[in-house]
C-alpha cells in the first residue's frame, strides 16, 4: 500500500523498517477473517487490517494518537493469527511492537491504567516478586466477587475490573518453588548426545514448576545435558506487549550475556524454550538488537540456537514408550502456530507417544490468555476463552495438552477437563511420573 | 477518479446526522472521528480511496431498517460495505454518504440438512458456510480466492463466483432466498428454501446489484454434498498459448471440470515461495485441473484430460495422490493474488470475461501492452470460463506508474469486449470499470439498467457513483436523455 513518509523519518531504521512492512501489504482483508478481536467485534478497526492503518496513521503523521486508536491496538493479543494467513508476507508483529512503542512514547494513558501496566510490567519478569504478589493476591482472592464483573466502559476495561481478572488469575495454590530453577547442570543419564541450556523463565516457573521439572527429566533421559545457566531468565515479552521495549531490551540483553558465556565455554547445541510464548520472543532477538551495533551479532546467534523443546525431542527421537491410551485435544498456543509456526510437530510427538490426538474445531484463534491481556482486557479475554473452552469439550478429550504455560491455566480455569502440558505428557509416556492434573 | 459532487448541505448536517445515528446504534458503533474512519477510507482495491461522512455498524436488522428510512427521509447516501474485500471499489466510502458496514452480522443462523441449505447473516464469510457444514460432508459451492475473509452478503451483491463455478455455478445459481432492506427502510423477504420464485425473478434481479438496490440482512443458500472423490492435476506447459490452448480442448471434449485455472510463470513463482505447493517453476503456463466424482469416473476424466494436455505440449503432468495434496495445489491458486504482494508494492487485479476460444490471442495481445505501457502483468485466472484476472504491477507511490497501470487495465477491458467478451466476470463494476460501461452497453442500455435502479431508489440514495459512468436522474429516464447537446442514434426517425 501507499506510504508517505518522509526521508527523515524514514532515516529512522524502525520506521524504515515499518515502511517497508507497509509497502507489503495489499489491503486485501484475508488477515481479518482470522483474527479474533475482528471475530468477535466485526468493526474494522479491531482487525489487522485497521490496525496496521491505525498504526500507519499515527507513525505517518509523526503524532501522538487519539485515546480511541489506542484502545483498538490495544486490543490485539499479538497471536500472529493474521500472520499465518497473511500471503503477502506482512510482518505484523514488528509492525504493531512499533505502534505499541510509539503509543508508549506519545501518547499519556489515564493514571490507573499508567498503575496497573506499570504493576505487570513490574512483576512479570521477577520470578521472585511476583510469587509474592501471587502470596499476598490469594489473601486478597475472597475479595474478587466483589469487584465489578464488567466494565462499564465499553470500549475498555475499568481499573476496579482488571483488579478483579487478576485476582481471579491467582491460582488457589502457590506452588514452592522448584529446586530445578537454580543454575546447575543436569547431566545426560545416558551418553550424552546434546548439550543445551533450558530457558528458566519468569511466570512459568511460579506458576507451573512442574513444566521445568517435566522438561528437565524428559530431555536427560534422551541423553541430553541441561544447563540451567546463571543469570538467564524473562525474555522480556510481557513487557514488550506493553510497549516498553527499553525494558525488553535490558531483559535480551541479560540473557544473551549468560548464554554467550554457556556458549564460549562448554557449548551449547541448543537453547530450549518450553513456553512457547518466550520462544518467539527469543527467536527474534536478532530483530529486537538490530540496529545496536554491539549486539547486533551476538543477538543473531543467540536467536538462532533457540528452540521449542518439541524441536528439541523431535532431533534426538522419542524412545521407551509406554503407550497411554487417552484422547489428547491438542490446544495449539499461538506463540507456538503462528509466533514459531510450530503446529503439526508437538501433534505428531505425542502420537508418537502413543496419545491418541485431536485437533480442536477454530484451532487458529486464540484462547484469550496473551500475557498481560487477560488482565488488561478481562471481557475480550473471557469471551476468547469460554469459545476456545466449548470448541474443546466438542471433541470429548480425556486430556488436553499445550505447549504454553499461560494458555494452560487459562483453559483450566474454565473447564473440568485435566490439561498438562505437551512435556508432561512426554515426560509420562517415556517413564515420567504422571502428569498432577491427571491424578 | 471522478466521483459525484459532494453535497455541501448533507455536509453542514453532519453533526445532526451522527447524532441521529448515535441514537439508533448505540455504544461503538458510530464511528465519526477522523482516526476512527481512516481504517474505512478503501476496500480491497486500496487505490483508490476516500472518507466516508461517517461509519455506522448496526448489529440488528431492525437498525439497519431505522438507519435507511432515516437516511431516505432525510435524502443521505448510504454505501453498504462486507468485509471490504472487494477488487472493484464496490464499497469505496463517498464523501458524503454514511458507510453502512455489516462486519457484526456474523452469525449462522440454521443449517437445514432436510432441505440442503443455510441461513446465514451477511456478514459470515463464504468459507464459515463450509466450515459451519463440512463434519456432515457438505460445503457451499462457490469459492471466491478471498473466501476466506470476503462476506455472503457482498458475494450476493456481487454475483461472486470462484474456481469451482465452471461446474456449480455462480453465486446465483446457489442462493435461495434474502431477507433485503429498501431504502425506505422495508424489509422484504424473496425466495426462501424453495427452488423456484412466485413472480419476477427478483432473487435474480437483485444478485450482482453492487449495493444500489437494497441491503441484504440475511441469505438462504444451498448446501452440496461433497463430491466422493476429487483430484486435482497440475499441468506444466512450455508456452502460455499451450496452456490456453489445452484449456478451449478439455472443454470442446465435453469434460466439464470441477475447476480449471491458470497461472503464469509469475504467479507461480509467487505463489509457490508462499505455499510450496510443488508447482512447476519452468512452466511458462500453469494449468491445475480438478475433477470429482465418483473415483471411477474420475480416474477415467484424470486419464483423459493428461491425454489431451500432453497433445499440447504439457511438459509437467501431476495428479494430486491425496486430500492434503489437492488442497495444497490450489492452497497456492487461492492465495495467489496477494502473494503477488511480494514481489510488487501494489498492484491492479483486473476482471473480464473473453470465449474460452480467443485465450491464446488475448494472452498474447496483454503481453504487447505489457511493453507498450511499460508495467508489468501477471495472469492468475479461472480459464475454464474464460474469466481473466490479469495483475498490474505498479507503485503506487509514484503518480505516473498509477495513471499508467489504469490505462494498462482499460485497455485489457477493451479488448475483452472486443473479442466478444465482458467487462466483468465475478468482481462488479463498482468504481474500477464504470467509466467503460460505455465500451460494453449503448445509451439505450445504460437507461433500462437505470430505470430498475430507479424502481428501488428513485433518489439514487443507495451506493452512488457506482457502476452507472453518468449520473441519469430517474425523472429524465421518461424522456430521451439529451448528452452533451448530441441527440443518442439521431438517424432513428422519433416521434
Amino acid at each position: 500500500m501507499q506510504t508517505h513518509f518522509t526521508l527523515a523519518q524514514l532515516a529512522d531504521p524502525e520506521t524504515a523498517r515499518s515502511n517497508d512492512i507497509l509497502r507489503k501489504c495489499v489491503h486485501c482483508g484475508f488477515c481479518t477473517a482470522t483474527c479474533p478481536t475482528f471475530v468477535l467485534l466485526g468493526d474494522e478497526r479491531d482487525s489487522p487490517r485497521g490496525r496496521i492503518y491505525l498504526i500507519k496513521s499515527m507513525i505517518e503523521d509523526d503524532r501522538a494518537p487519539t485515546a480511541k486508536e489506542v484502545r483498538h491496538v490495544d486490543r490485539c493479543l499479538s497471536c500472529l493469527s493474521c500472520m499465518t494467513t497473511c500471503p503477502s508476507g506482512v510482518n505484523y508483529m514488528h509492525l504493531v511492537d512499533h505502534g505499541r512503542h510509539h503509543i508508549e512514547e506519545t501518547f499519556t494513558r489515564t493514571l490507573p491504567d499508567r498503575f496497573m501496566r506499570g504493576v505487570l510490567a513490574y512483576l512479570m519478569p521477577r520470578p521472585a516478586a511476583f510469587r509474592w504478589a501471587m502470596v499476598l493476591g490469594r489473601l486478597a482472592k475472597p475479595l474478587a466477587p466483589l469487584l465489578p464483573a464488567t466494565s462499564s466502559d465499553p470500549g475498555g476495561a475499568t481499573f476496579l475490573r482488571r483488579l478483579r481478572a487478576m485476582l481471579e488469575a491467582v491460582p488457589d495454590k502457590v506452588p514452592t518453588p522448584s529446586p530445578v530453577d537454580r543454575p546447575q547442570v543436569f547431566p545426560a543419564l545416558g551418553v550424552q548426545r546434546k548439550r543445551v541450556a533450558l530457558m528458566p523463565g519468569c511466570g512459568q516457573q511460579v506458576l507451573a514448576p512442574e513444566v521445568n521439572e517435566a522438561t528437565v527429566r524428559l530431555l536427560t533421559r534422551l541423553d541430553i545435558e541441561v544447563v540451567n545457566v546463571a543469570g538467564s531468565g524473562c525474555c522480556g515479552s510481557s513487557v514488550l506487549h506493553v510497549g516498553r521495549n527499553d525494558q525488553a531490551i535490558e531483559l535480551a540483553k541479560r540473557n544473551i550475556t549468560a548464554w554467550l558465556r554457556e556458549i564460549d565455554g562448554a557449548g551449547l547445541d541448543a537453547i530450549v524454550i518450553n513456553a512457547s510464548g518466550c520462544g518467539t520472543t527469543v527467536k527474534d532477538y536478532g530483530h529486537m538488537l538490530a540496529d545496536d551495533p554491539v549486539w547486533a551479532e551476538k543477538a543473531k546467534q543467540v536467536a538462532s540456537l533457540a528452540k521449542d523443546v518439541t524441536e528439541i525431542v523431535a532431533e534426538v527421537g522419542l524412545s521407551g514408550i509406554v503407550p497411554r491410551p487417552l484422547t489428547v485435544a491438542y490446544h495449539s498456543a499461538c506463540s507456538m502456530q503462528h509466533g514459531q509456526k510450530l503446529d503439526a510437530l508437538p501433534k505428531k510427538l505425542l502420537r508418537e507417544a502413543g496419545f491418541m490426538v485431536k485437533d480442536v474445531p477454530e484451532g487458529h484463534l486464540c484462547c484469550g490468555w496473551a500475557g498481560t491481556y487477560q488482565v488488561l482486557q478481562p471481557d475480550l479475554s473471557r469471551r476468547l476463552r469460554d469459545r476456545k473452552v466449548a470448541n474443546i469439550e466438542s471433541v470429548r478429550p480425556d486430556v488436553i495438552a499445550a505447549g504454553n504455560f499461560g494458555c494452560i491455566g487459562n483453559i483450566a480455569s474454565g473447564t473440568g477437563i485435566p490439561i498438562a502440558h505437551t512435556v508432561e505428557l512426554l515426560d509420562w509416556a517415556t517413564g515420567g511420573p504422571k502428569p498432577a492434573a491427571l491424578i | 477518479m471522478q466521483m459525484p459532487p459532494l453535497d455541501p448541505a448533507i455536509l453542514a448536517r453532519r453533526s445532526e446526522i451522527v447524532a441521529a445515528l448515535r441514537a439508533i446504534v448505540p455504544g461503538e458503533g458510530v464511528i465519526d472521528d477522523l482516526e476512527g474512519m481512516r481504517p474505512y477510507e478503501c476496500d480491497a482495491l486500496s487505490a483508490y480511496r476516500q472518507m466516508p461522512l461517517v461509519v455506522v455498524l448496526p448489529e440488528t436488522v431492525a437498525q439497519v431498517s431505522t438507519i435507511l428510512s432515516y437516511c431516505q427521509d432525510n435524502k443521505v447516501k448510504v454505501v453498504p460495505r462486507g468485509a471490504g474485500t472487494s477488487l472493484s471499489g464496490g464499497s469505496m466510502p463517498v464523501g458524503d454518504a454514511i458507510l453502512l458496514g455489516l462486519g457484526k452480522f456474523n452469525r449462522v443462523l440454521e443449517i437445514d440438512y432436510a432441505n440442503r441449505c443455510a441461513r446465514v447473516q451477511p456478514g459470515v464469510t463464504n468459507l464459515g458456510i463450509s466450515k459451519a457444514v463440512e463434519h456432515e460432508g457438505f460445503y457451499y459451492a462457490p469459492d471466491p480466492s478471498s473466501q476466506i475473509a470476503c462476506s455472503i452478503g457482498g458475494n450476493v451483491a456481487e454475483n461472486s463466483g470462484g474456481v469451482h463455478c465452471l461446474k456449480y455455478g455462480l453465486t446465483t445459481n446457489n442462493l435461495l432466498g434474502i431477507e433485503l432492506v429498501l431504502m425506505t427502510g422495508e424489509v422484504v423477504r424473496l425466495g426462501g428454501k424453495h427452488l423456484d420464485s412466485e413472480g419476477y425473478d427478483l432473487l435474480g434481479v437483485m444478485t450482482g446489484s453492487e449495493g444500489l438496490l437494497g441491503v441484504v440482512t440475511e441469505v438462504t443458500v444451498r448446501l452440496l454434498r461433497k463430491p466422493t472423490t476429487a483430484r486435482a492435476v497440475l499441468l506444466g506447459f512450455p508456452t502460455e498459448a499451450g496452456a490456453a490452448d489445452c484449456v478451449a480442448a478439455v472443454i470442446a471434449s465435453g469434460i466439464i471440470p470441477g475447476g480449471m485455472e491458470m497461472m503464469d510463470k509469475e504467479a507461480v513463482k509467487c505463489a509457490e515461495a508462499y505455499v510450496g505447493a510443488g508447482y512447476p517453476l519452468d512452466a511458462e503456463g500453469l494449468l491445475i485441473v480438478e475433477l470429482d466424482g465418483p473415483p471411477v469416473e474420475v480416474d477415467y476424466l484424470v486419464e483423459r484430460v493428461a491425454e489431451i494436455a500432453r497433445g499440447r505440449g504439457a511438459t509437467t503432468v501431476r495428479v494430486s495422490n491425496d486430500e492434503q495434496e489437492r488442497v495444497l495445489f490450489w492452497a497456492g491458486r487461492k492465495a495467489a493474488f496477494p502473494a503477488v504482494g511480494q514481489i510488487t508494492p501494489d498492484y491492479m487485479c483486473l476482471d473480464g470475461s473473453v470465449p474460452r476460444g480467443r485465450l491464446v490471442e488475448v494472452l498474447a495481445e496483454m503481453r504487447e501492452m505489457s511493453k507498450k505501457h511499460r508495467l508489468r502483468v501477471v495472469n492468475v485466472f479461472h480459464a475454464g470460463d474464460g474469466n481473466l484476472h490479469p495483475l498490474i504491477l505498479f507503485d503506487a507511490n509514484d503518480a505516473d506508474e498509477l495513471h499508467r497501470a489504469e490505462e494498462f487495465g482499460a485497455d485489457i477491458l477493451r479488448l475483452c469486449v472486443r473479442v466478444g467478451g465482458v467487462l466483468t466476470g465475478e468482481h462488479g463494476v463498482g468504481i474500477e470499470k464504470r467509466d467503460l460501461m460505455g465500451v460494453q452497453f449503448t445509451e439505450i442500455d445504460l437507461d433500462q439498467q437505470m430505470r430498475l435502479k430507479c424502481a428501488f431508489d428513485p433518489d439514487h440514495l443507495l451506493n452512488p457513483g457506482k457502476v452507472f459512468p453518468q449520473l441519469r436522474r430517474c425523472a429524465e429516464l421518461g424522456r430521451v436523455v439529451v448528452h452533451h447537446n448530441k441527440m443518442p442514434f439521431p438517424d432513428i426517425p422519433r416521434f
